[in-house]
């Protein structure tokens, strides 16, 4: 039990159970399981962030652009099907896939290629997805009647009982669940932020490794990038502002180490969960608007204290006979 | 001799509108706006050469810089000062920056008016905005309650907590709410004017209010949010969400049946109103403190201790004419 309890996942497990149940006691309505499935399928785009997020994290970097490549893939993918409305929507995604793949590419070679700190090579992308969306927008919203029918369609079209939407992030969680723990790729994520010194002597290249989460973290916020703009009917420069922290916050909830090296997509996955549950309780329990932003501030902010405590490694003793000596 | 010319120009005019014979020349009245380009001011133009076709001695000049700069208006101010015209009404830039150019034009005899967007007091005679925070209060609980005869449940989807504009328009709503019998506002939300928080409070007034009728949202973010949520909830025509918004927003969920009908300005009303003040003031009327100008079809405007008038209801649009707005703002 001891041990069940210091695992982290099963800990976020925990919480979020008694977070549902704490809710259901105000809104017996919430654990509904036609609820439960809406809370999961509303907080997919997060959770396919989030994995991309934690890919880039656990090699020591930051991916503060994800939010600005959705904004800016997604606007391109409305501006493409109001456009082109004849193109099958399975071609649009693909293209936004690689739209935002070569844009986290462009933060990936920045950080390999001339070593700037990913914080600045991000933030400074940011702001500059941001402006490309109004340069080619204009500044003009793309509305629902500019979409085609099939283009908004499909992420709410029922698949076995569930969206496509939530399928898909089953579907993103099972393949980089399969890349960080099955390729050399995932394994040199975790090499490279657990220690990036040792990591070149076992041949790793870091700056590549780095590149390659980058460019994951970019085609994921590709696809997010779809998904909420048909999700939500409409595209214009600023959706998803501020989502990037949103991502991060999920990700440290998740017990994905700032630091780098630690972390997994069952942490990534809960994280998000746990902030899915609370953005979706917070309308109808019922509570003042100035209070939900504090609530909101003060659970990451435990998450991260718990996670804090956890993380602090005793140092291992290696000579134990020396020791005794 | 470009006076000469200008002289001859004008006598051919009039001689050419001797119907007008009371009028000796033409009056010309500019239009300035942000930009040109723009479909809500060329709406407004649209507006505008209809009042000069209904008034028949009047010439509009429809221009403005190729982008939304100050810097930009002033010289098209100061061109428009250099061709004598008898009125420049303005949708502004800057509240300030204008200022001294347009003195220079009141000092000239040019009667100077602000439309849309306000220049500060002392460079212009008087304001005209597209209606008034009362009137907007009424008019969005008036949407909501106009499809409810027998009323019922009806809820609030804000801004921001602390956006000035809502909660000016949520507090004149409420003070006329007894008028609409039956209709209960059950709760305010705030969807910060993102698209996802906004969905996301749309779903749980769903769930907290199964009564809920109408959900008013007087912010252009929210109502598109909100429809988009009821139309996902399979909620259309149990639910009828209305509010603010912009035709070209609100088009395809008017189509879809989420919204019945919403309100915003009409641009082309603007337009026409601000070209008949205008000319009433050329006419003679004098624009203080509660003064009343005359707007052609619009009927009058009284002004406030600021020299501000409110033009009329936001205007409604639905399934009967938002296509046709759409295609312009």
């Amino acid at each position: 039990m001891a041990t069940l309890l210091k695992n982290r996942e099963i800990l976020l497990v925990i919480a979020i159970i008694a977070l549902v149940f704490l809710i259901a006691l105000r809104f017996p309505g919430f654990v509904a399981p036609a609820n439960l499935a809406r809370v999961y399928n509303d907080t997919s785009i997060l959770i396919i962030l989030a994995l991309g997020q934690m890919a880039v994290i656990l090699t020591r970097c930051i991916d503060l652009s994800m939010a600005a490549n959705l904004a800016l893939s997604g606007m391109v993918a409305a501006m493409v099907n109001a456009a082109f409305p004849g193109i099958p929507i399975p071609l649009v995604i693909l293209v936004v896939v690689a739209l935002g793949a070569a844009l986290g590419s462009i933060n990936g070679l920045l950080v390999w290629k001339l070593d700037i700190p990913p914080i600045v090579v991000t933030l400074g992308t940011l702001t500059i997805y941001r402006g490309t969306i109004f340069l080619l927008s204009k500044g003009a919203w793309i509305n629902a009647h500019q979409m085609s029918d099939a283009f908004k369609a499909l992420p709410r079209a029922p698949l076995i009982g569930f969206p496509v939407l939530s399928w898909l992030s089953v579907l993103a969680i099972a393949a980089v669940y399969i890349l960080m723990t099955r390729t050399p790729v995932g394994r040199a994520f975790f090499a490279v932020g657990g220690n990036p010194h040792a990591a070149v002597y076992t041949g790793i290249d870091v700056g590549r490794t780095r590149f390659l989460a980058y460019c994951l973290s970019g085609g994921l916020a590709g696809l997010s990038g779809y998904l909420w703009v048909s999700r939500y009917a409409v595209a214009y420069v600023d959706i998803a502002a501020g989502f990037e922290l949103d991502i991060i916050a999920a990700c440290v909830i998740g017990g994905i180490s700032i630091a780098g090296g630690i972390g997994s997509v069952g942490g990534a996955v809960l994280g998000s969960l746990f902030l899915g549950v609370i953005k979706n309780a917070l309308p109808v329990i019922n509570i003042s608007p100035f209070a939900q932003l504090a609530i909101s501030g003060t659970v990451i902010i435990i998450a991260v204290a718990v996670n804090a405590r956890t993380e602090k490694r005793k140092g291992r003793v290696i000579l134990k006979k020396a020791e005794a000596v | 001799m470009k006076i000469l010319k200008a002289l001859m120009v004008t006598t051919a005019v009039s001689l050419a509108l001797m119907t007008n014979a009371a009028h000796a020349e033409n009056k010309k009245i500019a239009l300035v706006v942000k930009a040109l380009g723009i479909g809500f001011f060329e709406a407004a133009n649209k507006g505008a050469q209809e009042a000069a076709k209904e008034l028949g001695d009047v010439e509009v000049i429809y221009t403005g810089p190729t982008t939304t700069t100050a810097e930009g208006q002033i010289e098209v101010i100061n061109s428009l000062i250099a061709q004598k015209v008898d009125a420049i009404a303005v949708s502004a830039n800057d509240t300030d920056a204008l200022v001294p150019a347009l003195k220079k034009a009141m000092e000239r005899g040019i009667k100077v008016i602000s439309w849309d967007s306000g220049v500060a007091k002392d460079g212009r005679s008087m304001h005209l905005n597209p209606s008034s925070s009362p009137l907007i209060g009424n008019m969005i609980i008036k949407l909501a309650a106009d499809q409810l005869p027998d009323g019922g449940d009806v809820a609030v989807l804000s801004a921001t907590a602390t956006s000035t504009n809502q909660n000016t328009w949520i507090a004149e709503m409420k003070k006329v709410q007894g008028n609409y019998k039956g209709i209960n506002v059950v709760a305010t939300v705030y969807g910060d004017d993102l698209a996802d928080k906004s969905y996301r409070e749309t779903q749980g007034l769903i769930q907290s209010y199964p009564n809920l009728k109408a959900i008013i949202a007087p912010t252009s973010v929210g109502i598109v949010a909100a429809a988009q949520a009821v139309e996902d909830a399979g909620k259309v025509g149990q639910i009828n969400v209305t509010g603010l918004g912009l035709p070209s927003e609100m088009a395809g969920h008017v189509k879809a049946g989420s919204s019945k009908s919403f309100a915003i300005w009409n641009p082309i009303d603007l337009g026409y109103s601000a070209t008949m003040i205008a000319y009433d003031l050329i006419g003679g009327a004098e624009a203080k403190p509660g003064a009343e100008l005359k707007m052609g079809r619009m009927g009058t405007v009284k002004l406030d201790d600021n020299n501000e008038g409110a033009m009329a209801d936001p205007f409604v649009y639905d399934a009967k004419n938002v296509e046709e707005f759409a295609k312009i703002f």
